[in-house]
């Protein structure tokens, strides 16, 4: 029996209100790749890549095609390279993510992830080579994206990598000045980072994950803002219950595609990620599905809890649908990758601080925020050691993605282009971490993290 | 495997003659149509059966691509089994 109604709602998410698949990421672990010759891991690692990734892509592109459903990223992600490059003499491992991008390239995906350390206890010998070797490899090359993760709720702050990393964001700015310092764009620091993240730039391959899998990211937050359009002035329970089953159609989508590609390609189907991931295009914006449950502009009151109710609906939908639930969840908030978040950063109504509190309640952090070029890098390690203790004490992942425009101020824009769109530099505390950052060491874990 | 076919576009003399024709032209068996016209506007779902076709899913939809392009409407086939699961619990 032909259900008119239901398939012309799916023709209409798709053409109309810009459905997708954002992203359908392929895991692949690297832990046989680990040798003592750093040349001859890098063979290892390039082999193993372009083997299994060999019909990735056409087999995704076949499968969008029979669907309807378009998948835009091809991404992969890969055991965090710190483990695999510790086992190596090399002293800097900047050749492991040149190996990297050259696999991506043969690979034809569009981001690989997975330059990464876990530090939040402490380094070891390779974690801390790669984290000093990230400015450079994201300065070299044009698809590894890296990340680190510097806390958890288990675990406490590592505060020695805050202090690192704010430098390295700093070095990281400079040394691709020459294109708004976009290698900050393709780098997170994490507190409670997750294994099974499909979406970039903090994707990894972790360690407790199979050999290979897929892990798939849908997004729809078009689709969501056109639902609640049709509810306008009605109660919250009627917003929730809205959101919720928008999130279960699109949710369900997503699977039903990813299990097939992960049929057509004898790989074990992960997670699906029920993250709302907006774009730079118009109809594409958390910001507005904000606006649209009752702001007058994003960052005016009642924004964090507008957010927090879109979350959690999301997550309740999106579980009915899927048993497969897992990697971020939630809804991302990157300034420069939403039109109305941009929109509302240039009206003046939203502010790093109101960021700052609408991180404790979606899945990410202060994503893809342009901050002047001057500012210190203890600064930037205060912004980093701020979102981790809403990230530990909430026991939640929280990310930070800053880029200090080399060269560029308040009243500015950086222009990263595609998915990683612009951004308004926006003003930070003028007042000094200096003294903060400076003392090192561990903020211990919280006490409800105790709970042997 | 059956699939899905949406027509959509301004009505005209000879929608479903042109497509049903291409669809017999490739054995695929049209099992349900449900048509309706809205001021001018046209549209069409057709369930079809794809099991014993002619030809692959790919290039079946390049020539419906065509076909769409020549009669000026919008036309996509899309496999079945995803309206199933987004509709039903």
């Amino acid at each position: 029996m032909i259900k008119s109604k239901n398939i012309l709602e799916t023709v209409k998410m798709v053409d109309e209100l810009k459905f997708d698949i954002r992203t359908i990421t392929m895991g692949i672990s690297l832990l046989d790749c680990a040798d003592s010759n750093g040349e001859k891991s890098r063979i290892k690692i390039y082999d193993k890549i372009a083997r299994l990734s060999e019909n990735f892509v056409k087999t995704v592109e076949a499968t969008e095609k029979e669907f309807g459903i378009p998948i835009i990223n091809k991404r992969i992600s890969v055991t965090p390279i710190s483990i695999i490059a510790g086992a190596s003499n090399d002293t800097d491992y900047i050749k492991y993510a040149e190996i990297l991008d050259k696999a991506a390239d043969v690979a034809g995906v569009n981001f690989l992830g997975g330059f990464s350390a876990l530090v939040h206890k402490g380094f070891t010998k390779g974690d801390e080579i790669l984290i000093r070797s990230i400015p450079q490899a994201l300065a070299v090359t044009n698809k590894v994206c890296a990340s680190v993760n510097v806390a958890t709720t288990k675990a406490g702050i590592n505060m020695d990598a805050v202090r690192l990393m704010g430098e390295v964001i700093k070095e990281a700015a400079y040394l691709t000045r020459d294109k708004d310092s976009i290698g900050c764009a393709k780098l997170v620091v994490f507190a409670n980072a997750v294994e099974d993240n499909p979406f970039m730039a903090g994707a990894f391959h972790g360690t407790g994950e199979s050999e290979t899998c897929l892990s798939v990211g849908v997004s729809g937050p078009g689709v969501v803002k056109n639902a609640l359009e049709q509810v306008r002035g009605q109660d919250f329970t009627t917003v929730c219950e809205t959101i919720k089953k928008t999130a279960f159609k699109i949710t369900r989508a997503g699977e039903v595609v990813a299990k097939e590609v992960s049929r057509r390609l004898d790989i074990p189907f992960g997670i699906m990620d029920l993250s709302l991931a907006p774009t730079p295009e118009v109809g594409d914006s958390i910001a507005r599905i904000l606006e649209e449950i009752g702001l007058e502009a994003c960052g005016a009151h009642g924004t964090t809890a507008a957010l927090a109710l879109l979350n959690d609906a999301v997550k309740k939908g999106g579980i009915m649908a899927s048993s497969n639930v897992g990697g971020l969840s939630g809804a991302f908030i990157p300034v420069s990758e939403d039109e109305g978040m941009i929109e509302a950063v240039n009206r003046g109504s939203l502010n790093i601080e109101k960021l700052e509190a609408m991180t404790c309640v979606c899945s990410v952090g202060l994503d893809m925020i342009a901050i002047p070029g001057d500012t210190k890098s203890s600064t930037i390690s205060a912004i980093i050691a701020d979102e981790c203790a809403i990230g530990v004490i909430n026991q939640k992942s929280t990310a930070v993605r800053l880029i200090p425009v080399y060269g560029k101020t308040l009243g500015d824009t950086a222009e990263f282009g595609g998915l990683l769109g612009r951004a308004p530099i926006m003003k930070v505390s003028s007042f000094s971490s200096d003294d903060f950052i400076a003392r090192g060491g561990r903020i211990p874990a919280p006490i409800h993290s105790f709970k042997n | 495997m059956k699939g899905i076919l949406t027509i959509i576009g301004k009505d005209r003399v000879g929608i479903i003659a042109h497509v049903s024709t291409l669809l017999a032209s490739y054995n695929a068996n049209i099992l349900d149509i449900n048509q309706t016209v809205m001021r001018d506007y046209f549209t069409m779902i057709m369930l079809v059966d794809l099991d014993g076709i002619t030809t692959d899913f790919t290039t079946l939809q390049q020539k419906l691509d065509k076909k769409a392009k020549e009669i000026n409407m919008e036309i996509k086939i899309q496999r079945e089994d995803i309206f199933d699961k987004m509709y039903e619990v």
